[in-house]
């Protein structure tokens, strides 16, 4: 959406995973307050990185913010595997949703069940807000032209960071979710990250619809790949994304853009 | 220009020559072969002006497969490392046909994903690649008959071909064909509104990088007696991202200084003890060298986008900014 490409996003997943995990042994805070106090946190903390070293660069080409998050997702990881050592620790499923649940044609963990429904509620009030809403509307306007929202006395700069505040606080939450279903550790961010930029360059840039489908669209597809071919269900995402540039350059739900 | 970078090639090819007996000959193959890896990559971030955020792809792709070569047919080194150029050319020209249909932040992560999906071939064809264990050689074996165990011995032949292929760049970038990248990168419009097929240009310097950073790879693969999944791994691309940028970007030798500083930088950090800081206690960083790294790099992306070499040329010369 802001035209800044985050790197250090699954750190910023990572960091939501390890706060649940800290709060948990340090203060004993259950993982229902930890969905909302962890995303609290990491947000708060991309705002502080958005305010004092990302805004510097927004003048200039795109790809040196690219960079600047890479470097911060290099010190980021670092940090935490010199604070919490680089193996990661468990963190056991909350017990309200531990067990399985009974859908009538089949069970499923409640767990998973539950990461599932938050996702989506997540995803359909995020797309809520940016299409339907006015602040939605001030967004999409601020990237596709801000000097003249400025101009219309919108300050985009506020707009920027409680945006970027708002995308970082998202991955946090993703990884709190993350948290019980795998091992927290420093590295857990990387996989991920690249996987998101594979979904969002399918799925069209700025585009959050293109996002979710696309991500979920690949999930479904992934899981099929490994049942059906396990070796190239890790590989299968690139290579639809491979595929994806050479028919529809855009992304999926992607508008065609007059330059890069 | 040939006067103003001059002195700078000077100085390179004596410290060149000198180096493995200041350090680890060993050291030395890496950090030439690195110098080499980080001026493919700015001939495409530099001079064209597309971040590839996946030249582990061709670094890898040429390590791998002159150790396949090596360690598979016995072959004599050079159609080893013939054959992992060849393979990294070809690889480039097709990613690079689909790549540069998009430019910018889109450039940077088709690459990296493209080069994701090398990394988990490598990894799961582990019949081939020894996947997690990566590919070990048991000798260098020989080039045109002789042996290349000996470590100097192979720094020297490897700094040769190295020195061809920056000299090539060198030439390649100064050509009228250098030209046209530099109108590309500047203004891509009114390059393509005075003729130029941009695409074909762009594609055309990909893959030649490609063929740079896959013979690079290869000489360091055989050097180290070990193509292992490092090297195909995208922090690796990232590296070589930061080597280039620290020296300083559509300089050609700035990358070349830029890979020397990170490498001996990152080796001197993990070998750091704890020490106390205006009684500050900082512990030994160890393994942990990105962070220090991530640091430094962050501050030359705030406040020296120039790079070392690039501020330097600045202050030197007239020298336009990069960008």
């Amino acid at each position: 959406m802001l035209r800044v490409v985050n790197f250090a996003h699954g750190a910023m997943y990572m960091l939501g995973a390890f706060a649940t995990y800290y709060g948990a042994q340090l203060f004993h805070v259950p993982f229902f307050a930890a969905l909302i106090i962890a995303p609290l946190a990491v947000g708060a903390f991309g705002i502080l990185l958005e305010t004092t070293l990302l805004r510097r660069l927004y003048r200039l080409d795109p790809i040196y913010n690219l960079l600047l998050t890479f470097a911060l997702v290099l010190v980021i990881e670092d940090v935490m595997r010199l604070l919490a050592g680089p193996l990661g620790s468990p963190y056991s499923t909350p017990d309200a949703l531990g067990g399985v649940s009974n859908l009538g044609f089949t069970l499923y963990p409640t767990y998973k069940l539950f990461v599932i429904v938050v996702s989506v509620v997540v995803c359909v009030a995020a797309w809520w807000i940016v299409e339907r809403t006015p602040v939605g509307a001030r967004i999409r306007a601020a990237t596709e032209n801000p000097v003249l929202v400025r101009a219309l006395g919108i300050d985009v700069r506020r707009l920027v960071t409680a945006t970027f505040g708002v995308g970082v606080a998202l991955a946090a939450l993703a990884g709190v979710l993350a948290a019980p279903t795998t091992n927290v550790q420093p590295s857990m961010g990387d996989g991920v990250i690249i996987y998101t930029f594979a979904i969002v360059v399918i799925g069209g840039l700025g585009s959050i619809v293109g996002s979710i489908v696309a991500g979920f669209a690949l999930g479904l597809l992934q899981t099929i790949g490994a049942v059906v071919f396990p070796p190239i269900s890790t590989t299968l995402i690139f290579i639809v994304m491979v595929i994806v540039i050479v028919f529809r350059p855009a992304g999926l739900f992607g508008k065609p853009e007059t330059s890069g | 220009m040939t006067q103003r970078i001059g002195p700078v090639a000077l100085i390179l090819a004596v410290v060149g020559l000198v180096l493995p007996w200041v350090v680890y000959p060993v050291v030395a193959i890496d950090l030439a072969c690195f110098a080499l890896f980080a001026v493919s990559l700015d001939l495409l971030f530099g001079f064209v002006g597309l971040l590839s955020f996946g030249q582990a792809l061709f670094w890898g792709g040429g390590g791998y497969l002159a150790a396949i070569m090596l360690a598979r047919t016995h072959v004599d080194a050079s159609i080893a490392i013939v054959v992992g150029i060849v393979y990294a050319i070809v690889l480039a020209a097709i990613v690079g046909a689909i790549a540069v249909r998009r430019a910018g932040i889109y450039f940077a992560m088709i690459t990296l994903g493209v080069a994701q999906i090398q990394y988990f071939s490598a990894f799961q064809l582990t019949d081939i690649t020894g996947g997690e264990n990566g590919l070990n050689l048991h000798s260098r074996g020989t080039l045109f008959g002789f042996a290349l165990e000996n470590d100097r011995l192979y720094y020297y032949v490897a700094l040769v071909l190295i020195a061809l292929a920056v000299w090539f760049a060198v030439r390649l970038v100064r050509s009228p064909f250098g030209g046209v990248l530099s109108a590309m990168r500047e203004n891509e419009t009114r390059t393509v509104a005075l003729g130029y097929r941009v695409n074909r240009y762009k594609l055309a310097v990909f893959t030649i990088a490609g063929g740079l950073a896959g013979l690079a790879g290869a000489l360091y693969a055989i050097g180290n007696h070990l193509a292992g999944l490092e090297m195909v791994d995208w922090h690796t691309s990232g590296a070589v991202v930061m080597m280039t940028v620290l020296g300083g970007i559509g300089t050609i030798f700035g990358p070349i200084v830029g890979a020397g500083l990170f490498e001996s930088l990152e080796y001197f950090v993990s070998k750091m003890r704890a020490f106390d800081l205006f009684g500050v206690h900082v512990p030994a960083i160890g393994e942990e060298t990105n962070m220090v790294m991530g640091f430094i790099f962050a501050l030359c992306v705030l406040l020296f986008r120039r790079g070392i070499v690039g501020e330097i040329l600045a202050r030197v010369g007239k020298r336009r900014e990069p960008h």
